[in-house]
């Protein structure tokens, strides 16, 4: 138990940072049916951003001002590469969302130099070292799945109870009927892509707090796992991404625990090939009824 | 309104093109400057660096030996007549698959001499190119043996893994006492495989364990690997890896409370990689190829990078002489040496004048053996100070 303890600690925390990603995938797949591919991106900025502004300001400003710049940025992408497309065939919406990816990578290129960015001013007090049952580790491994819980749980209740989480499930369900009913579908899908990124600049916070280095290409690996996270629960579904999530966060560090280390990404993505074969709508995924 | 919007989307296309072309156009305006400065011609040495990419830090801090070798030694004597030496300097971006596109740049700007890169796969992906063309490159930094091995053109004035690795192994056996060792490298590497083997072959033949791992590249979480490293009972790390990764491998280690040494290469002698072990209980010995110590090279570099904030951007922000801006110092005045030796700027006579160079150079004395490599048989040890936060010199090291 001593020998795997720490791997299990830090697959939890592993898989609680692919949770929040992967919110923000399975959200937007389920109002839009669309795989939002510039979603790791807006991860990585999250994480350049507080790179800055934690050097320029201190924390009580540059935390609010991280969550507040990916939020934006979210919008901002819904609205200018998205929106105009409403009406377009579903895989114009894909394009135009490996566009914006690309899009953001080499601007943030251009800002960095290319170069990847060291966290200088670590989020205090969570990047500090603790000892779990004489492992050693740092505070943010033990914050971040107890994080990712309360906000699921928020979430949960945020689309079960209020009003806005009545349309969300709406639209979710049938498009074209929930604006027919009144709906104001572009505010739904706006507020559907400010949580995802709320959730995605949390989640860049405690990553790069662990792993404190921001390159361009820091939002890929993250973003394609929360993909298969998604993928694995079933598209669509939150608990089942929350639940996706945490199990490949495991068994990506108990891979590497058995000293499989050459195979812990191969491992994940053979994983989302098993899983569209064999259960194509994942472990929680909606049953898919024709609606013609 | 949607026409409006995709008119304005093609014409922010049209222009960031134009911006392209016109920031094309003002390097060539500049280039074009240095030439007509004086009445002096002009002999053209290529820089082929990373600048973007897992090694862009490094890259970065070579160029700027070579910058400051060139503004405290602008020209050169060729032949009887004074020639002003222009840089010219493109970016190989880090990887293999892009150094022979870059390569071929250097060849279109017709240079005389090659100096590079930082990172010995990209240098082996540029060297055919060079060989084709039959300039003579200068390798910087690069360690892996296959460099000069399988290319006739390619220099070097740094030693080889061979020997870095053996160096390491020798420390951390003989030194540190260490009977176990782990060693991390990103797949697909040239440079770090090939470190990591060496150190594996030099530690058993000590009589030492060694347990070998490999990380993919794009890698930030390096918990596991430490976990994997402690449950096996090693005593030193071998992490032969870009800086990006030391970072990251540095803080992981702290993070899990890894009580041995972590034992980096050359490339560790970093700023970036300094910085991140300040405040840490992380311990931190590394080879490298030069210790600063307050000599009139050190002074004048310093100044000049205080005074020039591009510079200190690219040296990581503070003016810490790292080894490889040392080296590429070296290697910048070492092509001069071959330039004068070969009485001409035309790259073959040049690439003939190489092998008698003999140049006293900060980091030492440059000779090159048949094969192309500097006859080299000492490297310094360093240790990361985590209070002040500079390199503390441990000792030479050779090989017994």
């Amino acid at each position: 138990m001593q020998a795997i303890l720490p791997y299990l600690i830090n697959g939890i925390s592993v898989g609680g940072q692919y949770a929040l990603i992967a919110i923000g995938y399975t959200l937007v797949y389920g109002i839009l049916r669309l795989i939002n591919f510039a979603h790791g991106d807006v991860f990585m900025v999250a994480g350049l951003v507080m790179v800055y502004a934690t050097a320029a300001m201190p924390f009580y400003l540059a935390l609010p001002l991280v969550l507040a710049v990916t939020v934006l940025l979210g919008f901002a992408i819904e609205r200018a590469a998205y929106k105009p497309l409403r009406s377009a065939p579903r895989m114009s919406v894909m394009i135009s969302a490996i566009g914006v990816s690309y899009l953001i990578q080499n601007l943030a290129f251009y800002i960095t130099g290319g170069v990847p960015q060291p966290v200088v001013n670590p989020i205090p007090w969570i990047s500090g070292n603790i000892m779990v049952l004489g492992a050693s580790t740092k505070r943010v491994t033990l914050v971040t799945p107890i994080l990712t819980i309360l906000l699921v749980a928020g979430l949960v209740y945020l689309i079960n109870h209020t009003k806005i989480g009545m349309a969300m499930r709406a639209a979710a369900k049938d498009f074209e009927t929930a604006q027919l009913m009144g709906i104001k579908i572009n505010a739904v899908i706006s507020m559907t892509f400010v949580i995802g990124s709320f959730l995605a600049a949390v989640g860049a916070m405690l990553y790069f707090t662990n792993y404190p280095s921001v390159a361009i290409t820091s939002g890929g690996m993250p973003g394609l796992k929360a993909f298969v996270a998604a993928v694995f629960g079933g598209i669509g579904s939150i608990p089942g991404a929350v639940v996706g999530a945490f199990i490949i966060g495991l068994c990506e560090e108990v891979i590497k625990g058995l000293g499989y280390t050459t195979f812990s990404d191969a491992f994940t993505f053979a994983l989302l090939i098993v899983v569209l074969c064999v259960k194509p709508t994942g472990l929680f995924g909606e049953k898919v009824t024709d609606k013609v | 309104m949607k026409k409006l919007f995709a008119l304005l989307l093609a014409l922010a296309m049209v222009l960031s093109l134009a911006a392209c072309g016109g920031g094309n156009g003002g390097g060539d305006a500049d280039d074009g400057q240095g030439g007509s400065d004086g009445a002096n011609k002009v002999v053209k040495i290529g820089v082929f660096e990373p600048q973007t990419g897992d090694n862009g830090a490094g890259g970065k801090q070579e160029i700027l030996g070579m910058q400051y070798a060139n503004y405290v030694q602008p020209t050169v004597e060729i032949g009887g007549e004074t020639y002003d030496v222009q840089l010219e300097i493109v970016d190989n971006r880090t990887t293999a698959e892009n150094g022979p596109s870059a390569a071929a740049e250097l060849m279109n700007r017709d240079v005389s001499v090659v100096l590079g890169s930082y990172g010995s796969g990209v240098s082996m992906a540029g060297g055919s190119v060079f060989q084709e063309a039959g300039v003579p490159a200068i390798g910087v930094t690069c360690t892996n043996p296959q460099v000069t091995s399988d290319c006739d053109v390619y220099f070097r004035i740094c030693f080889l893994d061979p020997f870095q690795g053996t160096v390491l192994a020798n420390y951390a056996y003989n030194e540190l006492g260490v009977t176990t060792a782990y060693t991390l490298a990103m797949l697909g590497s040239d440079y770090d495989q090939g470190l990591a083997y060496y150190f594996k072959e030099a530690f058993e033949g000590l009589g030492g364990t060694v347990v070998s791992e490999d990380f993919p590249e794009g890698s930030a979480n390096f918990v596991s690997y430490i976990n994997n490293a402690k449950s096996a009972g090693a005593g030193v790390i071998f992490a032969p890896v870009s800086t990006n990764y030391a970072q990251l491998i540095i803080e992981a280690a702290a993070a899990q409370g890894f009580e041995g040494s972590l034992l980096g290469s050359d490339t560790w002698d970093n700023n970036m990689v300094l910085e991140s072990t300040v405040g840490k209980t992380v311990h931190v010995d590394i080879t490298t190829f030069y210790q600063e110590s307050g000599s009139e090279f050190d002074n004048g570099i310093k100044e000049w990078i205080n005074a020039n904030a591009d510079a200190k951007t690219n040296n990581g922000g503070n003016d810490t002489v790292s080894a490889v801006t040392a080296m590429g110092y070296d290697a910048y005045f070492t092509a001069l040496e071959a330039l004068k030796g070969a009485g001409s700027t035309d790259a073959s006579a040049v690439l003939e004048a190489l092998p008698s160079v003999s140049y006293d150079g900060v980091c030492g004395l440059v000779e090159f053996d048949d094969i192309g490599d500097a006859k080299r048989d000492q490297a310094y040890i360093k240790t990361a100070n985590t209070e002040t936060g500079a390199w503390d010199f441990v000792k030479v090291q050779g090989v017994e």
